[in-house]
Order: structure tokens, then C-alpha cells, then sequence
């Protein structure tokens, strides 16, 4: 469904993704894992298009969308959680899922709102309530029904379980199964080597912008340096 | 009392003026961050395109009205476009420097194409004195208030309830996170350009109705001015603006009615030191939160 083949991004002179390549099928839930500042956030705004690669090329659904504008990737059926979860703080709950549906048409998208409530019933609650004034796991959760909204193909989040509490953490990431089971692919962007491979089919594994291993997700919960190195030992 | 109430009455009128003019800055100030320095000359254009109109083509006011106003909206979207919008990832202060530069070459075409004396332009709106309460009030005020006052009304609908209205809020916020909405940035940032042009466009020709000439610089004391309001309601804030403007207006009118009317600009500039020392977010303004 993606193909990212051999992309280098930089940031000025830096050189932050060096040559990556990847691919997530239909129906799968792959993991990209990897240190703070590995380049997982460059991966998925360069896929979004926020940032353009100087190489390669990265295909969605047949459809080369290196060379298009972040808004269209949208269109296309890609949607991003970004990193700290970035909701519009001095918008409403549902104006924040409103924006997730800029895409659609507006008489199509109370159904997904009412399902989005359904997923998600503190933010129902809250729909009236201004964003900034909710909790950290009340953000994720309408960071993640914001990308919903969209009706994406494939779904990519970026660090969930930031800062979050444990409990909230388990909370998101059966949630993210659930979508899975439900028809949406996704591309999951850890620091939380532990939980991403717990519920993920295969995972890279990212270094200072490289692709050091890829492999079955169960096969990396098992690997002796990626225990070392992510999994506490 | 009746001059109190006179001079309430024009700082309500000027007020009016300054506040469409000061929206144009904060809402642009709100999307990317710049201060459009060439803002105020949009309003000099129009009241060109009105005299043109007028006078030279011999066209009815209400035709010199409309042109103006689409004249004002277009000049505004292709001055984002073409000087504005190849910027988006340069330091803001290039930005500035480049509005200014805007400000100097519409200022100096005007000069150059029109010479640098005032054209007279005839009354585009006219109407019989209002009695209220024994005080006589000019048509031309009563309208500009209550234009004004409909066209405020109008935006905020628009900002609070349209799906545009709520993507310049959220490209305001953070236009990065728009972008993975699917929202289009850059037609964004034009509609945002559109409607503060629209609204300078409306406030041309209100402020042609008090001081009916067309001169090259007229715009940048009125500009100016209408900055200082949006920075006193807190740039980047639309009620600020509009609150901001209003008072503007009506400090210049207290100012004149005690007799110190050769005051009248020094206090506007007043306004704005004492606001940048003691308050510089303004009335309404959040803290200022750097964009990333
Ligand atoms: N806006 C930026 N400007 C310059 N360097 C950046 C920027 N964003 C990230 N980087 C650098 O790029 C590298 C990868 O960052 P990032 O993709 O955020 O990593 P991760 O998401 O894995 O923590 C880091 O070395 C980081 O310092
Ligand atoms: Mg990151």
C-alpha cells in the first residue's frame, strides 16, 4: 500500500534520513522503532509531504506522491497523528474533528463523527469544550478521531504514548488494534519499542537516519540487539 | 453637551474606519506573522479607483464603490501572491522588509501615474442629516458605523461558522497540523488576504465619504493608525482589532473636544508606546507563542 523507496531528506546541511526504504501492505500494522532524534517524525512528514525528499520516491496505493502537496496526500486516503498530538487548542472538540474531515464534503461526515464519538466517548462529552482545556490522553484521543475523520486508507502515528500514563498508553494502543481490525493499515512511529512490537506485525528498526533491521515483529521482540538496545536488556 | 456628542460621533465614525483597516493587519498578522506595512496604501488605491471612476469615466458612484472594493481585494491577494507567498520559509523579517518595500512602490506608482497633489473625490454616498435627539448627525457617519458595525458581524460568522473561517483559524494555529487536515494552505492564506483586502476596500471608501481626496501617501497615516489598533486590541486577534479601532477613534475625538486637536495624531502614537511598555500583547492578545 506504501512504498518508501530510498529517500534522503535534509534539514539544511543536515542530513537526517539517509537513504531509507520501507514498505507497509494493506491490512498490516508496521512499526518504525528507533531512539529520540532517529528520524522517525522526518519519515512520516516527508511521507506527508510537510517535507520533500532529495531522492527515491514513495508510492501510496499505485500513486506516486513524492511530488505532491500534503493536502492532496490527504485526499488520497493518508492521515497523520502528528508527534505531541498537535489538536488546535483554541478550537472546540468538534471543530477539531471537523478539520480532520477538510477533505469531504460536509453532509458526508456525521456518521464518522457520531462512530468517532462512539470510539471515543469522553471527547462526546466534550464536544462543545475548547481543545486546550482537555488532559494529554484526551488530546491523543482527538488527535487520533481528528485523523479519522478523514477516512484514511492508511493511518500513521507518531509517538502515541508520549507522555502519557500506562493505563492511557494500553488504552491507545488497543484502540489502534481496533482500527486495525477494522480495515485501517498502520504505520506505527515508537520510542516504545515494547508496546509498538507487541501489537505490530513487522517493524524496522531506525538509527541516526538509517534502516539498521527489519523483520517479523515477533522475531524483533526476540532479537538480542534490539533487546539491548530498545527493550531495556 | 451637543459637542461631546459630535465628537463621539466622529470618533465613533474614524473609529469605525480604523478598525475595518485594523482587522486586515491582525488577521494577516495571524496567518503568517507579518505586518503588512502596505496594507494601508490598499485603501490610497481605492480611492483612486473611486476618482477614476468617477471622474474620469463619468461612471455612477455606486459603480465607483463596487470597483474600488474589488480593486482593494484583488491588489491585496496579488500582492500576497506575488511578493508575500515566495517567502513562506524565509525569516519573518524579509517578509517585513518586502512589505515595506510594497508600501514605497504602490505609493511612488501612485505619485508617478497620478503626481503627488490630492484629486477631489466627488461624494459617492449622500443622504439627508440624521435628527436624533435634537443633534444633527451626517448621513455619511450613521452609515459608516452601521456598515462597520455589519461587516464585524459578518466576518466573525464567517470566522466562527464557515468551514474557510475555521481553516484560517486552524492555518492560524498551526500550519503544519492544517496541512495534514487536507487543508490548502495557500488558498487559505489568499482568502484571509481576500477578506482583509475586501474590508480595507470598504474602509476606503467609508473614509472617502469624511475626506473626499485621493493622494499618494494618504494611506500611510491611516495604515499606521489602524496598526496601532490592531496592536491595542492585540495583534492577530479580530475582536482585538475591532475594539482597538473604536478606541483609536474615539481617543482622537476626546483629544480634539478638550481643544488639543493638533494632538490628535501625537496621542494615537501615545497609545502605542504606553501599550508596547506595559502591555504588549494588547486587550485581547494570547501570549506570543512562537510558530514553528
Ligand atoms: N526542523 C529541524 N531543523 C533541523 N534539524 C532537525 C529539525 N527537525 C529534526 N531535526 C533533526 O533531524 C534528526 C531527526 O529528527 P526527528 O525526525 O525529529 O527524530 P525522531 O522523530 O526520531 O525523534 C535529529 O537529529 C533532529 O535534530
Ligand atoms: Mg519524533
Amino acid at each position: 500500500m506504501l512504498k518508501v523507496n530510498d529517500i534522503n531528506v535534509f534539514y539544511g546541511s543536515i542530513h537526517a534520513i539517509k537513504g531509507v526504504s520501507f514498505e507497509v501492505n494493506k491490512g498490516e500494522i508496521v512499526t518504525l522503532i528507533g531512539a529520540n532524534g532517529a528520524g522517525k517524525s522526518t519519515i512520516l512528514n516527508t511521507v506527508s509531504g510537510l517535507l520533500k525528499s532529495k531522492t527515491g520516491s514513495i508510492t501510496f496505493i499505485d500513486k506516486t506522491i513524492s511530488n505532491i502537496v500534503p493536502h492532496k496526500i490527504v485526499a488520497a486516503g493518508l492521515a497523520q497523528v502528528p508527534e505531541g498530538r498537535r489538536v488546535f487548542l483554541g478550537m472546540t472538540v468538534e471543530e477539531n474533528l471537523e478539520m480532520g474531515a477538510f477533505t469531504r464534503k460536509a453532509n458526508e461526515i456525521s456518521e464518522d463523527m457520531d462512530s468517532v464519538y462512539v470510539r471515543f466517548p469522553r471527547l462526546k462529552e466534550r464536544r462543545k469544550q475548547i481543545a486546550g482545556t482537555l488532559s494529554g490522553g484526551e488530546q491523543q484521543m482527538l488527535a487520533m478521531g481528528r485523523a479519522l475523520m478523514s477516512k484514511p486508507e492508511l493511518l500513521m502515528l507518531d509517538e502515541p504514548s508520549m507522555g502519557l500514563a500506562p493505563i492511557l498508553v494500553e488504552q491507545i494502543f488497543d484502540i489502534i488494534k481496533e482500527l486495525n481490525a477494522a480495515g485501517t493499515t498502520i504505520l506505527l512511529v515508537e520510542q516504545n519499542a515494547q508496546m509498538a512490537l507487541s501489537i505490530a506485525d513487522r517493524g524496522y528498526v531506525l538509527e541516526t537516519g538509517k534502516i539498521v533491521t527489519s523483520a517479523k515483529a515477533s522475531d524483533l521482540l526476540n532479537n538480542d540487539a534490539v533487546k539491548k538496545a530498545y527493550l531495556g536488556g | 453637551m451637543s459637542l461631546v456628542f459630535s465628537q463621539l460621533i466622529n470618533g465613533l465614525q474614524s473609529g469605525s474606519i480604523y478598525a475595518l483597516i485594523a482587522i486586515g493587519y491582525s488577521m494577516v498578522y495571524g496567518i503568517i506573522l507579518l505586518l503588512n506595512f502596505a496594507h494601508g496604501d490598499i485603501i490610497m488605491v481605492g480611492a483612486y479607483v473611486a476618482w477614476l471612476v468617477v471622474v474620469n469615466l463619468s461612471l455612477p458612484p455606486a459603480l465607483a464603490i463596487a470597483l474600488a472594493i474589488i480593486a482593494c481585494t484583488l491588489l491585496g491577494v496579488v500582492i500576497e501572491k506575488v511578493a508575500y507567498s515566495p517567502l513562506r520559509k524565509a525569516p519573518r523579517l524579509s517578509l517585513l522588509i518586502t512589505a515595506i518595500g510594497i508600501s514605497f512602490l504602490l505609493e511612488n506608482l501612485a505619485q508617478l501615474k497620478f503626481g503627488a497633489g490630492a484629486k477631489n473625490v466627488p461624494a459617492l454616498i449622500t443622504g439627508p442629516a440624521l435628527d436624533i435627539g435634537g443633534q444633527h448627525i451626517g448621513f455619511t457617519a450613521v452609515l459608516t458605523i452601521i456598515v462597520s458595525v455589519v461587516a464585524m458581524i459578518g466576518l466573525t460568522f464567517l470566522i466562527r461558522k464557515t468551514k474557510m473561517g475555521k481553516a484560517m483559524r486552524a492555518v492560524s494555529e498551526d500550519m503544519g497540523t492544517a496541512q495534514l487536515m487536507g487543508i490548502n494552505v495557500n488558498s487559505t492564506i489568499s482568502f484571509t488576504f481576500a477578506v482583509g483586502s475586501a474590508l480595507a476596500g470598504i474602509g476606503s471608501v467609508l473614509y472617502s465619504c469624511a475626506y473626499p481626496q485621493a493622494a499618494p501617501t494618504m494611506g500611510s497615516m491611516l495604515g499606521l493608525k489602524a496598526f496601532v489598533a490592531a496592536v491595542l486590541g492585540g495583534i492577530g486577534s479580530i475582536p482585538g482589532a475591532m475594539i482597538g479601532g473604536f478606541a483609536i477613534g474615539i481617543a482622537e475625538a476626546i483629544v480634539s473636544a478638550i481643544g488639543l486637536s493638533v494632538w490628535k495624531d501625537g496621542v494615537v502614537f501615545a497609545i502605542l508606546i504606553i501599550v508596547l511598555i506595559f502591555k504588549p500583547t494588547g486587550i485581547m492578545g494570547k501570549k506570543i507563542n512562537e510558530k514553528v
